[in-house]
């Protein structure tokens, strides 16, 4: 019997919606010691299913047709204090954010301990010799103080690991995991996967796992589900699926994954440096009257070079310092220390007056297309602000917006229109327009892929490629994904704890790292054994 | 990241009707919005709604009760037979024509200090927030204006000016300032976080526009609220004032003033408190659904929280 068995499963949306159905007569199984990999692209339904098998969907999106057995048991239309009894003992779900799915006021031994009083009739000293248990068994350092912490004073990592204990206490039958570890560094969410692999074979739990990474699917999945728009296109072992595709739509989203490869393009030497960085360095004291000082060191020492028609990347993870370096040289923040070359003139400690006329020549775009236009203004008015900044007529100004809108293929027919009628990769295009408007030497990238859909990833990376090339543009690509550095890069630079751990072009250090952060980088990239993109 | 786009573009389905559609299916906003444009309208009209000159009294038409009929001299001496709908008061002033014309002073008073509190704040706030400066000294200043009982402050600087409308609201809206300058002064620290001001910044963007250009109109929608709060608050401490006699001088007719000088004899006349007092607390009331209504469809989040 399946631990969980979903046949035709369908899930309305509300009226005036995109779509009519959230879900389209899904069908899956999850079988007893089996990880089942729901993927899909944003608003392809994968979390709705993973709520309606919960029971937990909104009042605006009914089940409206479809059953779902939990171990032979129909929990469709199942009253909800039945559902109540069934969640964390036969089925329970961990969530994308830690930090927000645990309850800040209370200790995690306390939320643990909720959770054994709802449903069992343990004493008080069961209770807690089992909580020590199941923290000891997610491998957390010191059960006895993580029992007694409280969530803020735990890393992300941690967290997910309180999140899984309290998940697996009672040792359910279905673990439904919705993209767990996507809110995760690189490293942690290796160490992660593994233990949800680890406990999921020993316990033989079923594990319905909900992810965008096709990384992470080939690191763990038995099976994949691959959905789209609501509806199932493909549901197959993981090899049949991520090798022998059958769908197009797989095979196009497969194909979209960048692979670790670096490419081969060969970086011009004596090409002339746009902007280098000398010793730069970052610290955040905090300033108090009383206490003692604090000092963070976000950046430290960080010397690197951009060149014209180039791509230099700075990979870390988070914390790393690599964001901090991009807003020094666009001097949102200033630096504590070093030098910032643009064309030679430091403006690492210019004033605001002498430094606005150079600020044109840098520009950025951030990670998040949805908060990067502001949302009372049309894209008209965002693209112009800048050139209009500085005395360009209005006439001339969108004209040269019409043209960037065509070169960052998009309708100049759209100008007019808000950003919230754009979808994030639209949004994003919108924003790279923006930059371009100032007709910079050299781009930042900021994360500027990281929150978009794989396929739509692909395009923006293949857009600024184009962009790079026929601009003749220096840029610097922040990216916390080895997978999308190795597709754009030349030179690459590791950052880890604000400094650069490792420096050198892309080639050499895809092929063979040296340092040794590095090297656990590569190590903890998830379905690295797995060659993508040449599908 | 994809429980954000997916929250994210459940928004947008809820954007696609625009902000003016959903004011107008909104309850609160309908029944609020209609009874406060009814308050316009009387008084507006107050003149033409069978009203006599609210400061004329007749000593034969004393603590009439309301509905009875009689008779009231006008200025020019001449003799006027008068229904008293609300009755008359000590002085045989008629108390329907004084509660009309009353609504006059309320709305003003709430109307112009909830934009004097609005444009003052704004600017403070807009300051304080995005000129970190400034931020110390103009706060503190805030924090030691809130520290004062905004009815005691107010009492003190209509004392320090002489009472008239234009002391009152400036005495009122000078309480209400330190509010709306904190409430700005949150919005523009979240908002100056944002990447779009930061993109601003970079394309080289002056101050003073990312301020009124990029961050001002990303707070319109709580501000509107505030300003229907900060309306129905000052209705209300304009008749304390009044009530207090530290408010309007007696020879206007507001609210304040009439309970006031009812006050006395309550218990043998209860209609001189009870008419004035029944508009005032129909206009509060309508004001600040209306701002539940505004607050419930321009901000659908916090909506759902309520």
């Amino acid at each position: 019997m399946s631990v969980i068995e979903v046949r035709d499963l369908t899930i309305a949306l509300p009226r005036g919606s995109d779509r009519t159905e959230a879900a389209s007569r899904v069908s899956f199984s999850v079988e007893r010691g089996e990880i089942v990999c729901l993927v899909g692209e944003s608003g392809s339904g994968k979390s709705v299913i993973a709520q309606g098998v919960m029971g937990l969907l909104p009042k605006g999106l009914p089940v409206t047709g479809g059953t779902m057995l939990l171990e032979g048991e129909d929990i469709t239309r199942a009253t909800q204090r039945r559902l109540r009894e069934l969640r964390c003992t036969r089925m329970s779900m961990v969530f994308q954010e830690p930090m927000t799915a645990l309850n800040p006021v209370m200790s995690c031994g306390d939320q643990l301990d909720e959770v054994l009083r709802e449903h069992t009739r343990l004493s008080p000293a069961e209770r807690r010799r089992k909580i020590l248990d199941i923290v000891r068994e997610v491998r957390l350092p010191d059960p006895e103080r993580m029992v007694a912490s409280y969530p803020h004073q735990l890393s992300g990592g941690q967290r997910q690991r309180i999140m899984i204990a309290m998940a697996l206490v009672l040792e359910p039958a279905l673990l439904i995991a919705d993209e767990p570890t996507t809110a995760l560094d690189v490293t942690t969410q290796a160490q992660i996967l593994k233990l949800i692999q680890d406990l999921q074979a020993r316990h033989g739990t079923g594990v319905l796992f909900i992810t965008h990474d096709f990384g992470v699917v080939a690191e763990i999945a038995h099976r994949v589900a691959v959905l789209r728009l609501g509806e199932l296109v493909e549901f197959g072992a993981r090899d049949e699926v991520l090798k022998r595709p059958r769908h197009d739509y797989t095979r196009m989203l497969i194909g979209s994954v960048p692979t670790l490869k670096p490419h081969a393009r060969a970086a011009d030497g004596a090409a002339p440096v746009v902007l280098a960085t000398r010793g730069l360095a970052k610290t955040y004291r905090d300033r108090n009257w009383f206490a003692q000082r604090r000092e963070v060191h976000a950046a430290t020492d960080v010397t690197l070079e951009v060149r014209k028609g180039q791509t230099l990347g700075i990979v870390g993870e988070s914390g790393s310092g690599k964001s901090t370096v991009a807003r020094c040289i666009v001097r949102l923040i200033d630096p504590s220390g070093g030098a910032i070359l643009l064309g030679g003139v430091d403006i690492a400690a210019m004033p605001p007056g002498r430094l606005r006329p150079l600020r044109r020549r840098v520009q950025i775009v951030f990670q998040d297309p949805y908060r990067s236009l502001n949302p009372r203004r049309t894209v008209l008015e965002a693209i112009i602000e800048g050139p209009r900044n500085y005395g360009l007529a209005r006439g001339a100004a969108v004209a040269r917006a019409r043209n960037l809108m065509g070169l960052v293929r998009m309708d100049p027919d759209s100008l007019s229109r808000y950003p919230h009628q754009f979808s994030g990769g639209q949004r994003q295009r919108i924003c790279i327009a923006r930059a371009l408007a100032m007709e910079p030497e050299l781009l930042i990238a900021d994360e500027a892929v990281s929150a978009l859909d794989v396929s739509v990833q692909a395009q923006v990376l293949e857009l600024l490629e184009d962009i790079r090339n026929r601009l003749d543009l220096a840029m610097l690509f922040i990216t916390h994904d080895l997978r999308v550095a190795a597709q754009i890069c030349d030179h690459v630079a590791v950052m880890s704890q604000g400094r650069v751990v490792e420096y050198g072009p892309a080639a050499q250090i895809f092929g063979a790292p040296r340092h040794e952060y590095t090297r656990a980088l590569f190590e903890a990239a998830p379905g690295r054994d797995f060659a993508f993109g040449a599908a | 990241m994809d429980l954000q786009t997916l929250s994210v573009e459940s928004a947008n389905i809820a954007r696609r009707e625009s902000a003016w559609q959903r004011l107008h299916r909104n309850w609160s906003v309908r029944v609020g919005g209609c009874a406060l444009l009814v308050m316009i309208v009387v008084a507006g009209a107050a003149p033409l709604l069978g009203t006599v000159d609210p400061t004329l009294f007749d000593a034969a038409s004393r603590d009439l009760r309301p509905g009875q009929s009689g008779e009231i001299m006008t200025l020019d001496g001449e003799l006027l037979q008068h229904k008293f709908v609300m009755g008359s008061d000590s002085f045989g002033r008629d108390i329907y024509s004084r509660v009309i014309y009353g609504t006059r002073v309320s709305l003003l008073v709430g109307i112009a200090t909830a934009l004097l509190a609005l444009a003052f704040g704004i600017v403070f706030g807009l300051s304080a927030g995005y000129l970190r400066w400034l931020d110390g000294p103009l706060m503190r200043v805030m924090d030691g204006l809130m520290a004062i009982p905004a009815i005691l402050l107010a009492i003190a600087l209509v004392a320090l000016w002489r009472a008239s409308v234009l002391t009152v609201v400036l005495a009122i809206a000078i309480t209400e300032i330190p509010r709306v300058t904190r409430l700005v002064r949150s919005l523009v620290l979240s908002i100056r976080e944002e990447p779009y001001v930061e993109a601003a910044i970079s394309l080289g963007t002056p101050t003073w526009k990312i301020m009124f250009g990029h961050i001002l109109p990303n707070c319109v929608a709580p501000l509107l609220v505030q300003g229907t709060y900060i309306c129905a608050s000052a209705i209300l401490v304009e008749a304390i004032l009044s009530f207090l006699g530290v408010g309007l001088p007696p020879d206007i007719p507001t609210w304040g003033n009439i309970m006031a000088e009812g006050r006395v004899q309550f218990m043998a006349y209860p209609h001189n408190l009870f008419f004035p007092g029944v508009f005032l607390a129909v206009t509060v009331l309508a004001v600040n659904i209306l701002g539940d209504g505004l607050r419930d469809t321009l901000d659908p989040k916090m909506a759902k929280k309520v």
